[in-house]
């Protein structure tokens, strides 16, 4: 495609500029207006501010925020996941990785004996949680700080997902 | 020896002033910015819990930048790259010895004035310093072998010869009209009044000279809108780009030992220096008594509001963070009310009944006060700007000077002399 060159200096097209934006001091008076009556009513009004003092206040999210994931468990405290690898192929970021073996009650089939995820490839777009059969994996916790000191402790393992206390410290 | 002993008083004051000036002025950039930006701006940093609004920052500032590595590139003319710093910041100090900061304090029955050096051509020294200013910035982007650093010291040399025209022909109007070039006679003319009516200040006689002043001492100091030496978006951060550790914190402190100098000599030759408005030394001297009891008054009345408010905010936000700074606003209350308490208590001492003597160290005082009143508002109107306005495209940077602010200092330099002659 052939660009046309446009001269410097040609106007810009739009309103043109009247004499008191061409002497500067007028609007120059008017922005200082401005940035005072911002300034005087952040300093009266301080708890107005949207600054949300992070450490010390959080924001609540909804019910549908997707935070960590957490495995959910049977009665007997082990988990529902049957192994179907279900989650691990719909996974986009293809962060979940499971070994099967063979559960001793038959009905069951199959359990994770290895449920890894790596957070830090997890996208967090849920669609495990949809693909489930058996409402194994889910998103609700509302953990969002998740923090480690080195890369491979964000890998997270059966034993931790499977613990409801565990917050997002790695 | 008693004029060796005034004059390192005297440039003690002005050191202690300018340099504890500095972080207060950061404290007030990074907080303003923050207010008018409706951000909350420096809140964390603190000293067993004292805060006081961000102010502690700059001490956590200054600590991050002595810790730091101090780099020199590779290639960089070593001598020239280490001198630029010093430069800069000696520049931006000996300024200031010429600004008359009061008239006279009076110790031992002898007037002491209450300026370093009163040069005959003080006037012609603060336009020489300043332009030796330009060395530093211009030595330093040049020395470090970077092609940002080296555009930004190119853009400030030119910057820099443009602006000082403008700036020495607003100045002229000024010197025509008070008939020197010593700024303690500047100052000391700007006492009288217009008509009777409105103190004769600079700014009154030469509304044109004041404005076009203004403009130029914004480039001069590289400030924003004529901050393109550092221009970020285009230079990253222009000539002390390559700097780090304690040679960066001395362009830095230059910058707002530039600010301060700017704003004292905006201060000087069109604001009335130290002259309280409507209020010469002989009234400030005669009502001296009267004046100080209003004075010691108004300030126990305000502490004791202050003092309130921060005993209120204690009691409303007890156990807020359950940490050491929950005592913040009771202490600071305290020392306010201390404070008022103090004052209050000097008025038992029957301050109406000062004698002469402790008059004039009272007008003294109250000129001091008005100069650092008055000082502090053109920083901040330095800050303000920066905060409101957008930086100038090059071209525009140079139209302005070249093309509209000098041909309006020449107008006004001939208008200035002809009613000058005529009157």
């Amino acid at each position: 495609m052939e660009t046309t060159r446009i001269p410097a200096g040609t106007p810009v097209p739009g309103r043109p500029d009247s004499f008191r934006d061409v002497i500067y001091v007028w609007e120059v008076l008017r922005g200082l207006g401005i940035t005072i009556r911002h300034l005087i009513r952040n300093c009266l009004h301080m708890k107005d501010l949207p600054t949300l003092q992070y450490p010390d206040e959080k924001r609540v999210y909804g019910p549908r925020f997707r935070g960590r994931h957490r495995l959910t468990q049977r009665e007997d405290g082990s988990p529902r996941c049957v192994a179907c690898m279900m989650c691990s192929t719909v996974c986009p970021a293809g962060c979940i990785h499971i070994i099967a073996a063979e559960h001793p009650d038959r009905r069951i089939e199959k359990y994770p004996a290895v449920y890894e995820i790596d957070l830090l490839r997890c996208v967090y777009c849920g669609l495990c949680e949809e693909a489930c059969p058996c409402d194994a994996i889910r998103l609700d916790t509302g953990v969002y700080e998740i923090v480690a000191d080195r890369r491979d402790k964000f890998v997270v393992g059966k034993e931790f997902l499977l613990n409801e206390r565990e917050r997002g410290t790695l | 020896m008693a004029f060796a002993l005034e004059t390192l008083a005297k440039i003690g004051f002005m050191l202690l002033f300018m340099l504890s000036l500095l972080p207060a002025l950061i404290w007030a950039e990074r907080k303003g910015a923050a207010f008018i930006q409706d951000r909350t701006g420096p809140n964390r940093a603190s000293i067993l819990g004292i805060r006081l609004a961000g102010l502690v920052h700059p001490i956590a500032d200054v600590l991050k930048l002595v810790f730091k590595e101090d780099v020199t590139p590779a290639r960089a003319h070593r001598v020239l790259y280490s001198l630029a710093p010093f430069l800069v910041m000696s520049v931006a100090l000996s300024t200031y010895a010429v600004i008359p900061f009061g008239d006279y304090l009076l110790v031992g029955g002898r007037q002491v004035p209450l300026v370093v050096a009163d040069l005959s051509v003080g006037i012609l020294y603060v336009l020489a310093v300043a332009s030796l200013g330009t060395y530093g910035i211009v030595l330093g982007g040049w020395a470090s072998r970077n092609k940002y650093t080296f555009l930004g010291a190119m853009r400030s040399s030119a910057q820099m010869i443009s602006y000082e025209i403008s700036m020495g022909l607003a100045l002229m109007g000024v010197l025509l009209i008070f008939g020197s070039l010593r700024l303690t006679e500047i100052v000391a003319g700007q006492g009288a009044l217009l008509f009777g009516l409105v103190p004769k200040w600079g700014v009154v006689v030469q509304p044109l000279g004041a404005l076009l002043f203004i403009t130029a001492v914004f480039a001069e100091t590289n400030r924003t809108p004529f901050d393109l030496p550092e221009g970020d978006s285009e230079l990253v951060s222009g000539y002390h780009l390559e700097y780090s550790s304690l040679r960066f914190a001395l362009f830095f402190m230059a910058e707002y030992c530039n600010m301060v100098v700017g704003a004292a000599l905006i201060t000087t030759m069109f604001f009335g220096g130290w002259q309280v408005p409507w209020l010469p030394r002989q009234t400030l001297e005669q009502h001296g008594g009267a004046l100080l009891t209003a004075s010691l008054g108004l300030a126990a009345v305000v502490l004791a509001v202050a003092a309130l408010l921060l005993m209120r905010r204690a009691r409303r936000e007890r156990g807020k963070f359950g940490d050491a700074r929950d005592r913040e606003p009771g202490l600071l209350g305290g020392v306010c009310a201390a404070l008022a308490l103090a004052a209050a208590a000097a008025l038992l001492l029957r301050p109406w009944t000062i004698g002469p003597q402790a008059a004039s160290v009272y007008a003294t005082f109250a000129q001091v006060g008005a100069f650092i009143v008055k000082t502090l508002f053109f920083s901040w109107l330095f800050i303000w700007v920066r905060w409101t306005l957008p930086r100038f495209r090059y071209d525009q940077l140079m139209s302005l000077g070249w093309k509209i602010m000098l041909p309006l200092g020449l107008v006004n330099l001939a208008v200035t002399a002809v009613v000058m002659a005529l009157s």
